[in-house]
Protein backbone atom coordinates (compact mmCIF):
# COMPACT_ATOMS: atom_id res chain seq x y z
CA UNK A 1 0.00 0.00 0.00
CA UNK A 2 1.53 3.38 -0.78
CA UNK A 3 2.26 5.67 2.32
CA UNK A 4 -1.24 7.97 3.38
CA UNK A 5 -0.26 11.94 2.45
CA UNK A 6 -0.20 12.15 6.17
CA UNK A 7 2.94 9.07 6.59
CA UNK A 8 4.27 11.16 3.67
CA UNK A 9 4.30 14.31 5.67
CA UNK A 10 5.61 12.76 8.97
CA UNK A 11 8.27 11.22 6.41
CA UNK A 12 9.62 14.08 5.29
CA UNK A 13 9.65 16.39 8.64
CA UNK A 14 11.33 13.65 9.86
CA UNK A 15 14.12 13.08 7.94
CA UNK A 16 14.37 17.37 7.51
CA UNK A 17 13.44 17.67 3.73
CA UNK A 18 11.26 20.61 2.57
CA UNK A 19 7.67 19.71 2.01
CA UNK A 20 4.47 21.29 1.75
CA UNK A 21 0.59 20.53 2.05
CA UNK A 22 -2.17 22.17 0.28
CA UNK A 23 -5.78 21.65 2.40
CA UNK A 24 -8.77 23.10 0.99
CA UNK A 25 -9.95 24.77 4.56
CA UNK A 26 -13.34 26.58 2.39
CA UNK A 27 -15.20 25.46 -0.67
CA UNK A 28 -16.17 21.96 -2.28
CA UNK A 29 -14.09 18.52 -0.88
CA UNK A 30 -13.51 20.56 2.54
CA UNK A 31 -10.23 18.66 4.04
CA UNK A 32 -9.08 17.40 0.14
CA UNK A 33 -5.19 17.10 0.10
CA UNK A 34 -2.19 18.10 -2.03
CA UNK A 35 1.48 17.64 -1.08
CA UNK A 36 4.48 18.40 -2.89
CA UNK A 37 8.71 18.19 -1.36
CA UNK A 38 11.97 17.52 -2.21
CA UNK A 39 11.77 13.91 -3.52
CA UNK A 40 7.94 13.93 -3.34
CA UNK A 41 6.28 13.85 -6.81
CA UNK A 42 3.09 15.61 -6.21
CA UNK A 43 0.05 13.53 -4.90
CA UNK A 44 -3.13 13.60 -3.88
CA UNK A 45 -5.81 15.60 -5.57
CA UNK A 46 -8.13 18.57 -4.72
CA UNK A 47 -10.93 17.11 -6.90
CA UNK A 48 -10.13 18.95 -9.78
CA UNK A 49 -7.41 19.06 -12.55
CA UNK A 50 -6.85 22.14 -13.17
CA UNK A 51 -7.28 23.30 -9.60
CA UNK A 52 -4.52 20.89 -8.56
CA UNK A 53 -1.94 21.86 -11.50
CA UNK A 54 -2.31 25.65 -10.33
CA UNK A 55 -1.91 24.47 -6.28
CA UNK A 56 1.21 22.52 -6.85
CA UNK A 57 2.67 25.46 -8.43
CA UNK A 58 1.95 27.68 -6.26
CA UNK A 59 3.01 24.68 -3.47
CA UNK A 60 6.42 24.71 -4.68
CA UNK A 61 6.51 28.69 -4.53
CA UNK A 62 5.69 29.06 -1.09
CA UNK A 63 7.67 26.23 -0.26
CA UNK A 64 10.49 27.57 -1.81
CA UNK A 65 10.07 30.90 0.57
CA UNK A 66 9.59 28.43 3.61
CA UNK A 67 5.81 30.07 3.78
CA UNK A 68 2.77 29.14 5.14
CA UNK A 69 -0.88 30.76 4.65
CA UNK A 70 -4.00 30.69 2.76
CA UNK A 71 -4.72 31.49 -1.06
CA UNK A 72 -7.79 31.56 -2.56
CA UNK A 73 -9.15 30.66 -6.09
CA UNK A 74 -11.58 29.90 -7.92
CA UNK A 75 -13.26 26.04 -8.46
CA UNK A 76 -10.50 25.18 -11.43
CA UNK A 77 -7.82 27.40 -9.84
CA UNK A 78 -9.22 31.01 -11.22
CA UNK A 79 -7.16 33.90 -9.54
CA UNK A 80 -8.91 36.54 -8.44
CA UNK A 81 -11.69 34.09 -7.08
CA UNK A 82 -12.55 32.76 -3.85
CA UNK A 83 -14.50 29.88 -4.44
CA UNK A 84 -12.22 27.85 -2.75
CA UNK A 85 -9.45 28.90 0.39
CA UNK A 86 -6.11 26.73 0.47
CA UNK A 87 -4.15 26.33 3.39
CA UNK A 88 -0.74 25.68 2.50
CA UNK A 89 1.70 24.82 5.22
CA UNK A 90 5.55 24.59 4.58
CA UNK A 91 7.81 22.69 6.50
CA UNK A 92 11.49 24.10 5.54
CA UNK A 93 14.40 22.47 7.14
CA UNK A 94 16.18 24.52 9.61
CA UNK A 95 18.74 26.93 8.44
CA UNK A 96 22.48 26.28 8.15
CA UNK A 97 25.08 28.17 10.10
CA UNK A 98 28.94 27.70 9.32
CA UNK A 99 31.37 29.33 11.77
CA UNK A 100 34.90 29.07 10.68
CA UNK A 101 37.72 28.94 13.28
CA UNK A 102 37.41 26.67 16.37
CA UNK A 103 38.48 29.62 18.62
CA UNK A 104 37.34 31.13 21.92
CA UNK A 105 34.41 32.77 20.71
CA UNK A 106 33.03 29.61 18.78
CA UNK A 107 31.59 27.49 21.63
CA UNK A 108 29.02 30.35 22.72
CA UNK A 109 28.02 31.12 19.18
CA UNK A 110 27.65 27.49 18.70
CA UNK A 111 25.32 27.71 21.93
CA UNK A 112 23.63 30.78 20.54
CA UNK A 113 22.93 29.48 16.87
CA UNK A 114 21.61 25.98 18.40
CA UNK A 115 18.79 28.36 20.62
CA UNK A 116 17.65 29.75 17.56
CA UNK A 117 17.17 27.05 15.63
CA UNK A 118 20.62 26.64 13.40
CA UNK A 119 22.20 23.35 12.91
CA UNK A 120 25.40 24.55 13.27
CA UNK A 121 28.25 23.07 11.49
CA UNK A 122 32.43 24.39 13.22
CA UNK A 123 35.12 24.13 10.40
CA UNK A 124 38.87 24.66 11.05
CA UNK A 125 41.80 23.45 9.33
CA UNK A 126 43.66 22.72 12.77
CA UNK A 127 43.03 19.14 13.88
CA UNK A 128 43.78 19.50 17.30
CA UNK A 129 41.49 22.38 17.78
CA UNK A 130 38.44 21.26 15.84
CA UNK A 131 36.69 18.32 17.61
CA UNK A 132 33.46 17.46 18.74
CA UNK A 133 34.64 17.61 22.51
CA UNK A 134 35.36 21.25 22.33
CA UNK A 135 32.08 21.78 20.73
CA UNK A 136 29.55 19.15 21.87
CA UNK A 137 26.31 21.49 20.64
CA UNK A 138 27.38 21.50 16.95
CA UNK A 139 25.87 19.12 14.32
CA UNK A 140 28.79 18.73 12.66
CA UNK A 141 32.65 19.25 13.11
CA UNK A 142 34.62 19.30 10.07
CA UNK A 143 38.34 19.51 9.47
CA UNK A 144 39.11 21.16 6.92
CA UNK A 145 40.01 24.59 5.44
CA UNK A 146 37.22 27.24 4.95
CA UNK A 147 37.05 27.98 1.46
CA UNK A 148 37.59 24.07 0.65
CA UNK A 149 34.68 23.27 2.92
CA UNK A 150 32.77 26.02 1.32
CA UNK A 151 33.25 24.85 -2.27
CA UNK A 152 31.56 21.28 -1.12
CA UNK A 153 29.00 22.41 0.46
CA UNK A 154 28.32 26.47 -0.60
CA UNK A 155 25.53 25.52 -3.64
CA UNK A 156 23.47 24.34 -0.48
CA UNK A 157 23.36 27.97 1.44
CA UNK A 158 20.67 30.15 1.17
CA UNK A 159 19.05 33.83 2.11
CA UNK A 160 18.33 32.03 6.02
CA UNK A 161 21.59 30.86 6.34
CA UNK A 162 24.72 32.24 7.66
CA UNK A 163 28.80 32.14 7.69
CA UNK A 164 30.59 33.49 10.15
CA UNK A 165 34.63 33.68 10.22
CA UNK A 166 35.86 33.83 13.48
CA UNK A 167 39.79 32.23 12.58
CA UNK A 168 40.66 36.33 12.19
CA UNK A 169 43.58 34.74 10.42
CA UNK A 170 44.07 36.11 6.82
CA UNK A 171 45.52 33.10 4.92
CA UNK A 172 42.33 31.12 5.96
CA UNK A 173 39.78 34.08 5.87
CA UNK A 174 40.56 35.91 2.67
CA UNK A 175 40.27 32.23 1.09
CA UNK A 176 37.19 31.73 3.14
CA UNK A 177 35.57 35.19 2.73
CA UNK A 178 35.82 35.10 -1.15
CA UNK A 179 34.04 31.54 -1.61
CA UNK A 180 31.33 32.66 0.67
CA UNK A 181 30.92 35.16 -1.27
CA UNK A 182 31.00 32.98 -4.79
CA UNK A 183 27.43 31.52 -2.41
CA UNK A 184 23.54 32.89 -2.14
CA UNK A 185 24.24 32.79 1.70
CA UNK A 186 22.09 35.56 3.22
CA UNK A 187 24.86 36.66 5.88
CA UNK A 188 28.48 36.56 5.98
CA UNK A 189 30.06 38.25 8.88
CA UNK A 190 34.08 38.22 9.84
CA UNK A 191 35.49 38.83 13.25
CA UNK A 192 38.27 41.11 14.03
CA UNK A 193 39.78 44.54 15.16
CA UNK A 194 39.07 47.26 13.50
CA UNK A 195 43.08 47.13 11.92
CA UNK A 196 42.10 43.40 11.09
CA UNK A 197 39.06 44.08 9.25
CA UNK A 198 41.11 46.71 7.22
CA UNK A 199 44.40 44.67 6.46
CA UNK A 200 41.82 41.97 5.15
CA UNK A 201 40.17 44.22 3.23
CA UNK A 202 43.74 44.88 1.37
CA UNK A 203 44.29 41.65 0.90
CA UNK A 204 40.97 40.68 -0.06
CA UNK A 205 41.04 43.59 -3.14
CA UNK A 206 44.96 42.02 -3.92
CA UNK A 207 43.27 38.97 -3.82
CA UNK A 208 40.77 40.07 -6.93
CA UNK A 209 37.82 40.22 -4.58
CA UNK A 210 34.71 41.66 -6.35
CA UNK A 211 35.36 44.71 -3.82
CA UNK A 212 31.85 46.05 -4.56
CA UNK A 213 30.37 42.67 -3.09
CA UNK A 214 32.19 42.75 -0.42
CA UNK A 215 31.18 45.89 0.72
CA UNK A 216 27.31 45.50 -0.04
CA UNK A 217 27.46 41.65 2.19
CA UNK A 218 30.33 41.33 4.16
CA UNK A 219 29.63 42.60 7.82
CA UNK A 220 33.18 43.15 9.44
CA UNK A 221 33.78 44.02 12.47
CA UNK A 222 31.28 41.44 13.04
CA UNK A 223 27.96 41.90 15.12
CA UNK A 224 25.97 44.67 16.46
CA UNK A 225 27.13 47.27 18.51
CA UNK A 226 26.02 46.54 21.74
CA UNK A 227 28.97 46.51 24.03
CA UNK A 228 29.45 43.35 25.13
CA UNK A 229 32.78 41.51 25.91
CA UNK A 230 32.59 37.98 27.03
CA UNK A 231 32.03 34.97 23.87
CA UNK A 232 28.56 34.35 25.43
CA UNK A 233 27.89 38.53 24.29
CA UNK A 234 29.70 38.94 21.24
CA UNK A 235 27.76 35.76 20.19
CA UNK A 236 24.79 37.86 20.76
CA UNK A 237 25.79 40.41 19.09
CA UNK A 238 26.25 38.24 16.25
CA UNK A 239 23.45 36.53 16.14
CA UNK A 240 21.38 39.80 17.02
CA UNK A 241 23.29 41.02 13.25
CA UNK A 242 22.24 37.97 11.34
CA UNK A 243 18.16 38.83 12.29
CA UNK A 244 18.83 42.15 11.47
CA UNK A 245 20.15 41.55 8.16
CA UNK A 246 17.60 38.93 7.39
CA UNK A 247 15.03 41.34 8.90
CA UNK A 248 16.00 44.43 7.18
CA UNK A 249 16.05 46.83 9.97
CA UNK A 250 18.43 49.41 10.75
CA UNK A 251 20.80 48.60 13.79
CA UNK A 252 24.09 49.91 14.33
CA UNK A 253 25.95 47.55 13.20
CA UNK A 254 30.01 47.35 14.21
CA UNK A 255 31.03 47.76 10.43
CA UNK A 256 29.06 51.02 10.06
CA UNK A 257 29.98 52.76 13.15
CA UNK A 258 34.23 54.08 13.49
CA UNK A 259 34.61 54.01 17.14
CA UNK A 260 35.76 51.33 19.54
CA UNK A 261 34.79 47.97 19.23
CA UNK A 262 34.07 47.41 23.74
CA UNK B 1 4.06 20.11 13.38
CA UNK B 2 7.23 17.93 14.49
CA UNK B 3 7.01 17.72 18.04
CA UNK B 4 3.40 16.40 17.90
CA UNK B 5 4.16 13.76 15.83
CA UNK B 6 5.72 11.48 18.57
CA UNK B 7 2.46 11.48 20.40
CA UNK B 8 0.32 11.30 17.40
CA UNK B 9 1.95 8.19 16.35
CA UNK B 10 1.28 6.34 19.64
CA UNK B 11 -1.70 7.07 19.79
CA UNK B 12 -3.04 5.74 16.25
CA UNK B 13 -0.54 2.21 17.19
CA UNK B 14 -2.75 1.90 19.85
CA UNK B 15 -6.10 2.44 17.15
CA UNK B 16 -7.06 5.92 18.72
CA UNK B 17 -8.71 8.45 16.40
CA UNK B 18 -6.95 12.25 16.20
CA UNK B 19 -7.90 15.16 15.39
CA UNK B 20 -5.50 17.86 14.16
CA UNK B 21 -6.08 21.38 14.92
CA UNK B 22 -3.38 23.78 12.52
CA UNK B 23 -3.88 27.67 12.92
CA UNK B 24 -3.93 28.91 9.20
CA UNK B 25 -4.18 32.09 10.25
CA UNK B 26 -3.88 35.22 12.44
CA UNK B 27 -4.99 38.59 12.96
CA UNK B 28 -3.57 41.57 14.98
CA UNK B 29 -1.15 40.16 17.42
CA UNK B 30 -1.53 36.43 17.75
CA UNK B 31 1.40 33.98 19.85
CA UNK B 32 1.94 31.52 17.41
CA UNK B 33 1.53 31.49 13.54
CA UNK B 34 0.14 29.53 10.65
CA UNK B 35 1.69 26.05 10.74
CA UNK B 36 1.02 25.72 14.63
CA UNK B 37 -0.57 22.54 15.40
CA UNK B 38 -2.08 20.58 18.19
CA UNK B 39 -3.44 17.22 18.58
CA UNK B 40 -6.56 15.76 20.53
CA UNK B 41 -6.72 12.07 20.62
CA UNK B 42 -10.07 10.61 21.42
CA UNK B 43 -9.50 9.54 24.73
CA UNK B 44 -8.57 13.52 25.22
CA UNK B 45 -5.13 14.06 25.31
CA UNK B 46 -3.38 16.58 23.76
CA UNK B 47 0.14 17.55 22.24
CA UNK B 48 1.01 20.87 21.10
CA UNK B 49 -0.62 24.15 21.55
CA UNK B 50 -2.14 26.77 18.92
CA UNK B 51 -2.03 30.16 21.60
CA UNK B 52 -0.25 30.81 24.35
CA UNK B 53 -2.53 28.72 26.11
CA UNK B 54 -5.78 30.69 26.01
CA UNK B 55 -7.76 28.88 23.73
CA UNK B 56 -6.60 25.61 24.47
CA UNK B 57 -9.47 24.22 26.16
CA UNK B 58 -11.89 25.26 23.81
CA UNK B 59 -9.76 23.67 20.99
CA UNK B 60 -10.54 20.36 22.58
CA UNK B 61 -13.86 20.51 22.87
CA UNK B 62 -14.39 21.31 19.60
CA UNK B 63 -11.63 18.69 18.73
CA UNK B 64 -13.57 15.91 19.80
CA UNK B 65 -16.61 17.39 18.64
CA UNK B 66 -15.55 16.70 15.07
CA UNK B 67 -13.70 13.21 16.25
CA UNK B 68 -17.63 11.91 16.90
CA UNK B 69 -19.06 13.87 14.00
CA UNK B 70 -16.32 13.31 11.67
CA UNK B 71 -17.31 16.94 10.48
CA UNK B 72 -13.94 18.91 9.74
CA UNK B 73 -14.25 22.98 10.01
CA UNK B 74 -12.90 26.10 10.19
CA UNK B 75 -13.04 27.70 13.79
CA UNK B 76 -12.34 31.70 14.56
CA UNK B 77 -11.32 32.48 18.51
CA UNK B 78 -11.00 36.13 19.15
CA UNK B 79 -12.31 39.86 20.42
CA UNK B 80 -14.37 39.92 16.83
CA UNK B 81 -16.24 36.50 18.27
CA UNK B 82 -19.25 36.57 19.88
CA UNK B 83 -18.09 34.43 22.51
CA UNK B 84 -14.88 36.77 22.99
CA UNK B 85 -15.21 36.73 26.56
CA UNK B 86 -15.17 33.05 27.07
CA UNK B 87 -12.28 32.26 24.73
CA UNK B 88 -10.49 35.01 24.17
CA UNK B 89 -7.47 35.63 23.12
CA UNK B 90 -4.92 37.78 25.84
CA UNK B 91 -3.18 39.25 23.66
CA UNK B 92 -5.84 40.82 21.48
CA UNK B 93 -5.71 39.17 18.16
CA UNK B 94 -7.98 36.81 16.47
CA UNK B 95 -7.15 33.40 15.10
CA UNK B 96 -8.08 31.15 12.24
CA UNK B 97 -8.07 27.54 13.08
CA UNK B 98 -8.56 24.63 11.15
CA UNK B 99 -9.76 21.59 12.97
CA UNK B 100 -10.43 17.64 11.47
CA UNK B 101 -9.92 13.73 12.20
CA UNK B 102 -6.50 12.95 11.03
CA UNK B 103 -8.20 10.09 8.66
CA UNK B 104 -5.53 11.17 5.63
Amino acid sequence: MPDSIYELWRKAVNDHRPVALATIIEGENLGAKLIVGDGIDSQGTLGDLDLDRVVVRDTIGELAGGRSGIRHYGPHGEAREDAVSIFIESFAPPPHMLIFGAVDFTGALVKIAKVMGYRVTVCDAREVFATKRRFPNADEVVVDWPHRHLEKVGDRLGQRDAVCVLTHDHKFDVPAIQAALATDVGYLGAMGSRRTCEERLERLAQAGADMEQVSARLHAPIGLDLGGRTPEETAIAICAEVIATRTGRVSSSLSDTTGSIH
Amino acid sequence: MKEIMDDIDRWRRFGHKVALARVVDIEGSGPRLPGASMAVAETGEVAGSVSGGCVEGAVVSEALDILSTGERRLVTFGYSDDEAFAVGLTCGGTIHLFIEPLDW
